[in-house]
C-alpha cells in the first residue's frame, strides 16, 4: 500500500489530488478514469462512495452520487473498484466517504476492507474529531490514515485540535461553502493556509472550488497539495472519451510545474 | 431520574446524538451552543420570550376535555391539549419564536429554516416578520405540491420560499439543502431548525423551546382532577411536539409517555416513516438516531399522508427514551389516521393537523381498552386547515 505521507516527502512538487465518484457515470468508467488521472499527472485518487444525503457537497457531486447509486455502487462495490485499480496505479487511493454507510458496515470491517484494497486513507467529510476517536483508533490498526478537514471558520483551538488528530495530511476547505466549482476563490485563503502553517506538520492539501489551473496555481503558492473534483466531473459528464479530463488534469500538472 | 441531565456534555443522550458535521459548521454549533446558554440564563431574554409566547403566541394553549370523543370511545376519559390554538396553527411557533429571539440576539438577520408540512415554515415565517429578519425556507418539490396554501401563506408574510428538486423532495431533502445554505453563509445566517432532530445543541435547544406544552399540560390537569394523567399521547416525526410534551412528565414514573410514529402504508411494506418502531441506528443529520436506511448506511425514501412526519431519522431523546423504555413507540398508519382526522373533527368539532391525527387515532384506539378512571391527554400539536386538500383527495370527497 502506497503511504500518503510518501507522495509529498518524494515527489518534491505540489501535489495534484483528483476526486472522482464511485461509478459515475460507470464504474467501467471510473476503472479508465483513475489511470488516465495518474498518467497524466495526478499524485492521488480520491474515490467518493457516493451517499444518499451528501450535505457539504454542492450541485455537481450530488449529481454524480445519486447516479451512481442508480448504478447500484454500494461500499462493497467500492472497495472491488479500489482494489482492481491499486493492481494498475502506483499513486494512493484515499476513500471519500460520509460517515453513516463506514458505521453500517462496521468501522472493522470497513477499515480492514480498505487495507485489503490498497486503500492509503479515510476523509469523512461528516465526521469532526470530536467524534472521530473510534474511526481514528481503528483505521490507524488497519494502517489506514484517517484525514481531517479543516475550514475557514475555524478557530485557533478548532485549528490546533484538528492540527494534532489528522494523520497522512490536512484537508484545508478553501471556502465557507459546499463543493463545486467557483468562479472566483475565497480571498483570505492565503491568510487561512498561514494560520494552519504555523500550527501543524502535516502536508497542507486546499480542495473545494476550484476549477482552473491558474486557481491551482494561486493554491500551490501556499499549500503543498491541490484538490480538484467538481470540474474534473462536469468534464467527464461532459465527454465520455475522458479525453477533457485528462487534457484539464495535464494542464493544472503543467501550470503547477512551470510556477515552481 | 437521569435524564433530566441529558445530554451529556457532547451532546448524547446515551449513545444517541452528538454533532456530526461539516468542519465548517462546527465553531457555528460552539457558538450557538454558548449563546444559547447565556440566553437562558438571562432574565430578560426569558421575559421577552414569555412576554411574546402570551401576547404573540397566545399560550397559554388550553386543556379541552373530550366529552364526545370520550363516550364515543366509552373507555378511559379524553383530554386535548390544544397546540393546533397557538399561533400560526401549530406548536412549531413554540421553538421559532425562541430560536428567532435567540438569532436576533447573536446579531444574524438572515434565517434559513426547513419545512416539510409547512407549519415550521409558517411559523418561522411569522415570527421573522414579527421581528424584521430576512426569512428563506427551504421546502421540497414534493410537499410544495400537497401544501400549496402554507407555501402562498409564508410568501405573504414575507419568506422566500426555495424548492428542492433532489432526493424525495421531501423533508429530508429540504434539511440537506437548509444546511448547504448554511454551510456557504454561517457567518452571517442562523438555521431554524425545527425538530429536536440534528446536531448538539439543536436537539435539547428545541426541546427547550417546546416544553411549554408539557409544562403548562401537567399543571392544568393537576389543576383540573387533583391527579396526574394515566397516559400522555403524542405523534412523533422528528419529535418536537412530543418531547416538548414528554419531558416534563419524564420524572412521573406514573405517567406513561406514548409516541406514534407514522405507519404509512403499514410496516410491512417498507413505505412508512416509523424509525423508532421499524429503524436501526445510524447518522443522518449531525445526528446518530434510529433511521430508515438500506444494509449500505444509505437512508431510504419515506412515505406518509402527513408531511410533517414524513421523515427517515427521529430526535436522539426519543431514541435514548425507547432504549431505557421510558416512553414506547407505536405506529398508526395512513388510513387510520384519516379515521383519527374524521373522528375528532365529528365528535368535538375540532380540525386536526393530518399528523396530531396519528396521535387522535392511536388515543382512541388505547380509550376503548381502558376503564372510565384512566385518563389520557393527547396532543393536537396543530390543526388541519392546510391539509383539506389531502384529506378531499384521500376521502375522495365523499362524507
Amino acid at each position: 500500500m502506497n503511504r500518503l505521507a510518501d507522495v509529498f516527502d518524494t515527489t518534491g512538487r505540489t501535489a495534484l489530488i483528483a476526486y472522482v465518484t464511485v461509478g459515475y457515470p460507470t464504474i467501467e468508467a471510473t476503472l479508465r478514469l483513475v489511470p488516465l488521472l495518474a498518467r497524466n499527472g495526478c499524485d492521488i485518487v480520491e474515490l467518493g462512495i457516493p451517499f444518499s444525503d451528501p450535505m457539504a457537497d454542492g450541485a455537481t457531486i450530488q449529481k454524480t452520487s445519486h447516479e451512481a447509486l442508480l448504478n447500484g455502487v454500494t461500499p462493497d462495490v467500492c472497495l472491488d473498484v479500489a482494489r482492481q485499480l491499486s493492481g494498475e496505479v502506483d499513486v494512493p487511493l484515499v476513500f471519500m466517504s460520509y460517515y453513516n454507510p463506514i458505521l453500517k458496515k462496521g468501522l472493522d470491517d470497513f477499515c480492514r476492507a480498505c487495507a485489503d484494497s490498497g486503500v492509503s486513507g479515510l476523509i469523512v467529510p461528516d465526521l469532526p474529531p470530536d467524534e472521530g476517536g473510534e474511526l481514528e483508533l481503528v483505521s490507524a490498526a488497519h494502517g489506514v490514515d484517517l484525514v481531517y478537514l479543516l475550514a475557514p471558520t475555524a478557530t485557533d483551538a478548532r485549528i490546533r485540535l484538528v492540527a494534532d488528530r489528522s494523520r497522512g495530511f490536512l484537508y484545508l476547505v478553501s471556502l465557507v461553502g459546499v463543493t463545486g466549482a467557483r468562479a472566483s476563490l475565497h480571498d483570505g485563503l492565503e491568510d487561512f493556509v498561514d494560520r494552519v502553517r504555523a500550527v501543524a506538520k502535516q502536508p497542507l492539501c486546499v480542495g473545494f472550488g476550484i476549477s482552473s489551473p491558474e486557481q491551482a496555481v494561486r493554491v500551490a503558492k501556499v499549500a503543498d497539495g491541490v484538490i480538484v473534483g467538481s470540474r474534473i466531473l462536469q468534464l467527464v459528464e461532459q465527454d465520455d472519451s475522458l479525453e477533457e479530463a485528462a487534457r484539464f488534469v495535464r494542464a493544472v500538472r503543467a501550470a503547477l510545474d512551470s510556477a515552481e | 431520574m437521569q435524564t433530566m441531565t441529558l445530554p451529556d456534555r457532547r451532546g448524547y443522550f446515551g449513545v444517541h446524538g452528538g454533532r456530526f458535521v461539516p468542519e465548517t459548521l462546527v465553531p457555528a454549533l460552539d457558538e450557538l451552543a454558548a449563546a444559547y446558554a447565556e440566553a437562558m440564563a438571562d432574565e430578560r431574554f426569558r421575559a421577552e420570550l414569555e412576554t411574546l409566547s402570551r401576547d404573540y403566541v397566545g399560550r397559554e394553549t388550553p386543556l379541552t376535555f373530550a366529552e364526545r370523543l370520550t363516550e364515543h370511545c366509552g373507555g378511559a376519559q379524553v383530554y386535548l391539549k390544544r397546540e393546533d390554538l397557538a399561533h400560526t396553527g401549530a406548536h412549531k411557533i413554540n421553538n421559532a419564536l425562541g430560536q428567532a429571539l435567540l438569532a436576533q440576539r447573536m446579531g444574524k438577520r438572515r434565517i434559513v429554516a426547513e419545512t416539510g408540512a409547512g407549519q415550521h415554515g409558517v411559523a418561522t415565517a411569522a415570527v421573522c416578520a414579527k421581528l424584521g429578519l430576512e426569512c428563506i425556507v427551504y421546502m421540497g418539490e414534493e410537499d410544495i405540491r400537497r401544501q400549496a396554501l402554507n407555501v402562498f401563506r409564508m410568501k405573504l408574510m414575507g419568506a422566500e420560499v426555495r424548492p428542492v428538486a433532489s432526493g424525495a423532495r421531501t423533508l429530508k431533502d429540504a434539511i440537506n439543502e437548509a444546511i448547504r445554505d448554511w454551510v456557504s453563509n454561517v457567518e452571517t445566517t442562523h438555521y431554524l431548525l425545527g425538530s429536536v432532530v440534528g446536531p448538539a445543541p439543536y436537539p435539547e435547544m428545541v426541546r427547550d423551546f417546546q416544553l411549554v406544552i408539557g409544562r403548562e399540560t401537567r399543571r392544568q390537569v393537576l389543576e383540573r382532577l387533583g391527579r396526574l394523567p394515566d397516559y400522555v399521547v403524542a405523534c412523533v416525526g422528528g419529535g418536537s411536539n412530543a418531547i416538548g410534551m414528554f419531558y416534563p412528565f419524564i420524572d412521573d414514573e406514573e405517567v406513561k409517555l406514548v409516541g406514534v410514529e407514522a405507519g404509512g402504508k403499514g410496516l410491512a411494506t417498507g413505505q412508512h416513516a416509523a424509525p423508532l418502531a421499524a429503524g436501526t441506528v445510524g447518522v443522518l443529520h449531525g445526528a446518530r438516531s434510529y433511521l430508515l436506511q438500506d444494509e449500505h448506511g444509505q437512508i431510504l425514501g419515506t412515505h406518509s399522508v402527513s408531511a410533517g412526519l414524513d421523515y427517515p431519522g427521529v430526535g436522539p431523546e426519543h431514541c435514548y427514551l425507547k432504549d431505557i423504555g421510558r416512553a414506547t413507540y407505536v405506529a398508526v398508519d395512513d388510513i387510520e389516521a384519516l379515521e383519527g382526522f374524521k373522528l375528532l373533527c365529528r365528535t368535538e368539532g375540532i380540525t386536526p393537523a393530518l399528523e396530531s391525527a396519528h396521535a387522535v387515532a392511536h388515543t382512541g384506539a388505547l380509550a376503548r381498552t381502558c376503564s372510565r378512571e384512566v385518563v389520557i391527554v393527547v396532543n393536537v400539536s396543530g390543526r388541519g386547515d392546510k391539509d383539506m386538500d389531502i384529506v378531499v383527495d384521500a376521502l375522495g370527497g365523499a362524507l
